[in-house]
């Protein structure tokens, strides 16, 4: 019981502090990195409330795919971003206010609520003794829920097609290869078979 | 104090969220750092499902929790696109010079 504290609040402490570091790093590799270091303490807590398979979900999708999307652009991007830097302190009242607000609402909605007695689950959790966790997710996954399943899978299709629509550019003046030209031609304009005499050339 | 519940799971789901909204007051010049935050409140909302999943033993949690994923997958993809293209129209990455985009 004692180390599930401390390694919550370990996770936990490292989480926020790598959310108040993504925020407010001067260069944006390092809120890239902030971010990676926050999606792991994140997976650590997932680990603890006993969600394996999401805990590492989280560190292939988001450390593996989204940050190193991030990172990328972030390099790729020649942007001057002292520039970017000016009217920090203009928005930190208002940013503040809101914040604070929005906190204060959510210790109200979280001191005041509580559990309508008849709760109950609609897809119970297995015993972790007979099932695994990923087991149980796929379970449910592929049965109840194969439609949405399928339809996340066309989010995705869609996602990538539109980034490859808009980042796609057609240059002018590019050479490139054409290939059902190049299949389509034929032995007669491809070849010629000339006489040629012996010391004379072609 | 020892003993981990649920409303420990939630205040740093609270925390992390509240940061995100920060983040997004804060960096009003940075598009890449608003995403970032988007992510991160994303993630608060995904601690919340889980913790709410294992607290009322219910599954549907975690698979909601991976739809979340889905879609914060592609709007990543979706919006770092979008911006790189903004890139090289205009050359920065400022917010405030968007609603020049405007018809």
């Amino acid at each position: 019981m004692l180390l599930q504290a401390l390694a919550f609040y370990a996770f936990a402490a490292i989480a926020v502090a790598a959310g108040v570091m993504v925020i407010s790093a001067r260069n944006p590799v390092h809120s890239v990195l902030f971010l990676i270091l926050a999606f792991f303490n994140a997976a650590g807590l997932f680990v603890l409330l006993g969600a394996e398979f999401l805990a590492m979900i989280l560190v292939v999708v988001y450390v593996g795919a989204i940050a190193v999307l991030f990172l990328f652009v972030v390099m790729m991007l020649d942007i001057n971003f002292v520039e970017l830097r000016q009217g920090f302190l203009q928005y930190l009242p208002i940013g503040a206010l809101i914040g604070l607000m929005l906190l204060a609402e959510l210790i109200l909605v979280g001191g005041t609520w509580a559990f309508s007695p008849e709760m109950s689950g609609a897809m119970p959790v297995p015993d972790l003794a007979g099932r695994t966790n990923t087991e149980a997710i796929g379970d449910i996954l592929y049965t109840h829920y194969i439609y949405l399943f399928q339809t996340a899978g066309l989010v995705l299709l869609v996602a990538m097609i539109g980034a490859i629509v808009l980042t796609l550019r057609v240059r002018p003046g590019v050479r490139k290869q054409r290939p059902s030209d190049q299949v389509a031609r034929t032995r007669e304009e491809a070849v010629a078979i000339r006489k040629v005499s012996p010391g004379g050339g072609v | 104090m020892l003993t981990i519940g649920l409303g420990h799971y939630l205040t740093v789901a609270a925390i992390l969220f509240t940061l995100g909204i920060f983040g997004i007051f804060l960096n009003r010049k940075n598009v890449i750092v608003i995403l970032m935050s988007i992510e991160l409140m994303l993630l608060a909302v995904n601690i919340n499902l889980v913790a709410f999943s294992m607290h009322l033993q219910d599954m549907v949690g975690q698979i909601f929790t991976m739809f979340v994923l889905t879609v914060a997958a592609a709007e990543a993809a979706v919006g770092l696109a979008i911006i790189v293209v903004y890139v090289r129209n205009r050359g920065s990455i400022a917010v405030e010079d968007v609603n020049l985009m405007k018809g």
